[in-house]
């Protein structure tokens, strides 16, 4: 290719990065496991598909070490559907993210539902060409993690638990610390980064734009088009939704009923109508019945 | 009177758009139904998947009524999902299309997101759009243009942004640069003249 233009920029860089994330606002991500699992997200309007070898609320009940997924599922799924192809891969893990990229995966999500392969370092995320997504419970780790080149946070909320009291908190927290940044002055943000554990100037920014520096979607516990809705109300610019979908009874109509609340939040008789005829949601589980060594949330700093 | 641009919000990167049109002079407005065409200037179809944002359509019923925005005569911009849509058809994993714009779009056509880049229009197009830097994110390519399309601008000899009438195209996203001349340009009451 001839190259006379001279500020050619590749899929490294940052503004690329965070530029895609955009493009997924407003939309469904999918926990998927098989290509036809894919296809049904698919033509459900999912904005893009998560591959994964077993949804956490699985991940969970057989215990054991979760690592990235099979290369065979990832690439079956790449190829049955045009929507981005998101994987996993674990926290610190970077062979893995390596992998991923080399591979060409849309989207690589460093998470805490795979078992942490390093307990004191996330991945150095500038360096790929695939963008990353991380998790998040508060505004520190959101700027932790963006720092190392995130260009999309998700809250952790709890994986596969169906419960979305923790993707609530940590919406709540990390939009609320926000609020809080814009209520200081301008010399006290030094003093604050200190506190969260936060690169300056990515408090700074924070104080400055009142918003993070990349998309801030929800993920952790999303069973229902409510709770879609719920998370687009509290600030979320999108879902992810896990377990909820293909461990229901009828994943077809809860995917497409996921879509239509995430885009029509703001119109209760639209999540009413999408709330109709869905058959039973997934299981959930009580917070309280989990040890703090089974809360995936725990993972990551 | 202030004017008042759509941007059809179904999923993509609506608030980018709204951004670059409010830095325009022009109020940006949310679509998502056919009563919230009423009193527009002009109509943007964002960034973002164009098979949600098709599925979206469906669901909305919403292709005839931009059909109609359209043939009103009043300005449309698609912005890579939104020139999909915008085009006679698609290929590679082939969406629903509205047809207004006489090309062939051929989805994700320079690969996945590891192959996304930025580069400057190709010099020799219109003084107006000299050195703008586009941005491409699993950019579709525009193909079988039809007589009635100009394009405006190229990258890499590919056309990226083109006009058949008030139809307006971009394969990039000018609402991810603070460079405001694509969005000043299509609502710009002057027509530019694009042959300069």
């Amino acid at each position: 290719m001839s190259d006379e233009t001279n500020d050619r920029q590749a899929a490294q860089s940052y503004e690329l990065k965070v530029g895609f994330a955009e493009m997924m606002k407003g939309g469904v991500i999918m926990d998927v496991t098989t290509p036809e699992q894919a296809k049904i997200a698919e033509e459900s309007g999912a904005a893009a598909v998560m591959a994964l070898e077993r949804v956490p609320a699985d991940i969970r009940r057989d215990g054991g070490v979760a690592r990235m997924c099979s290369i065979q599922i990832i690439e079956g799924i790449q190829k049955c559907v045009s929507i981005p192809v998101m994987a996993k891969v674990r926290i610190g893990h970077f062979s893995e993210a390596q992998v991923l990229d080399a591979l060409g995966v849309d989207f690589i999500d460093e998470s805490e539902v795979l078992t942490p392969a390093d307990d004191a370092h996330h991945i150095d995320k500038h360096p790929f060409r695939s963008p990353f997504v991380c998790g998040a419970r508060n505004l520190g780790e959101a700027l932790r993690r963006i720092g190392e080149g995130a260009a999309m946070i998700r809250t952790k909320g709890e994986a596969g638990s169906g419960n979305i009291v923790e993707a609530v908190r940590h919406l709540r927290q990390v939009n609320g610390d926000i609020r809080a940044i814009g209520a200081l002055r301008p010399e006290e943000l030094p003093a604050r980064a200190k506190e969260l554990g936060a690169p300056v100037d990515l408090v700074r920014y924070v104080y400055e734009h009142g918003k993070l520096p990349v998309p801030n979607f929800a993920a952790g516990g999303i069973a229902t088009p409510a709770d879609a809705a719920l998370c687009m109300s509290l600030g979320a610019e999108a879902v992810f939704v896990g377990s909820g979908i293909f461990k229901s009874e009828d994943p077809e109509s809860r995917a497409k009923a996921v879509v239509h609340a995430t885009t029509h939040w703001q119109e209760p008789a639209e999540v009413l109508n999408a709330s109709r005829g869905l058959g039973q949601a997934m299981e959930g589980i009580e917070m309280e019945t989990l040890d703090e060594s089974e809360r995936l949330a725990n993972r990551g700093w | 009177m202030e004017r008042r641009v759509g941007i059809l919000a179904i999923q993509g990167d609506v608030a980018a758009h709204g951004r670059s049109v409010e830095s325009a002079g022009a109020r940006a407005v949310p679509v998502l139904r056919e009563k919230d065409l009423d009193g527009l200037a002009a109509l943007i179809l964002p960034g973002g998947e164009s098979t949600t944002i098709s599925k979206g359509m469906d669901r909305l019923g919403l292709w005839e009524p931009v059909r109609e925005f359209a043939a009103s005569g009043r300005p449309l911009l698609g912005t890579c999902a939104g020139a999909i849509l915008l085009s006679r058809a698609s290929e590679n994993h082939p969406v629903p299309t509205l047809g207004l714009l006489d090309a062939v779009a051929r989805r994700n056509a320079y690969g996945t997101q590891v192959d996304s880049f930025a580069a400057s229009v190709d010099a020799g197009g219109p003084a107006a759009l000299a050195g703008l830097r586009c941005v491409f994110i699993r950019a579709p390519r525009l193909e079988h243009l039809g007589d009635r399309v100009e394009v405006l601008a190229r990258v890499d000899a590919a056309p990226v942004l083109v006009r058949q009438a008030n139809v307006w195209a971009a394969t990039f996203h000018p609402e991810l640069t603070p460079d405001p001349r694509v969005h000043q340009l299509f609502l710009s009451p002057q027509e530019p003249n694009q042959s300069s």
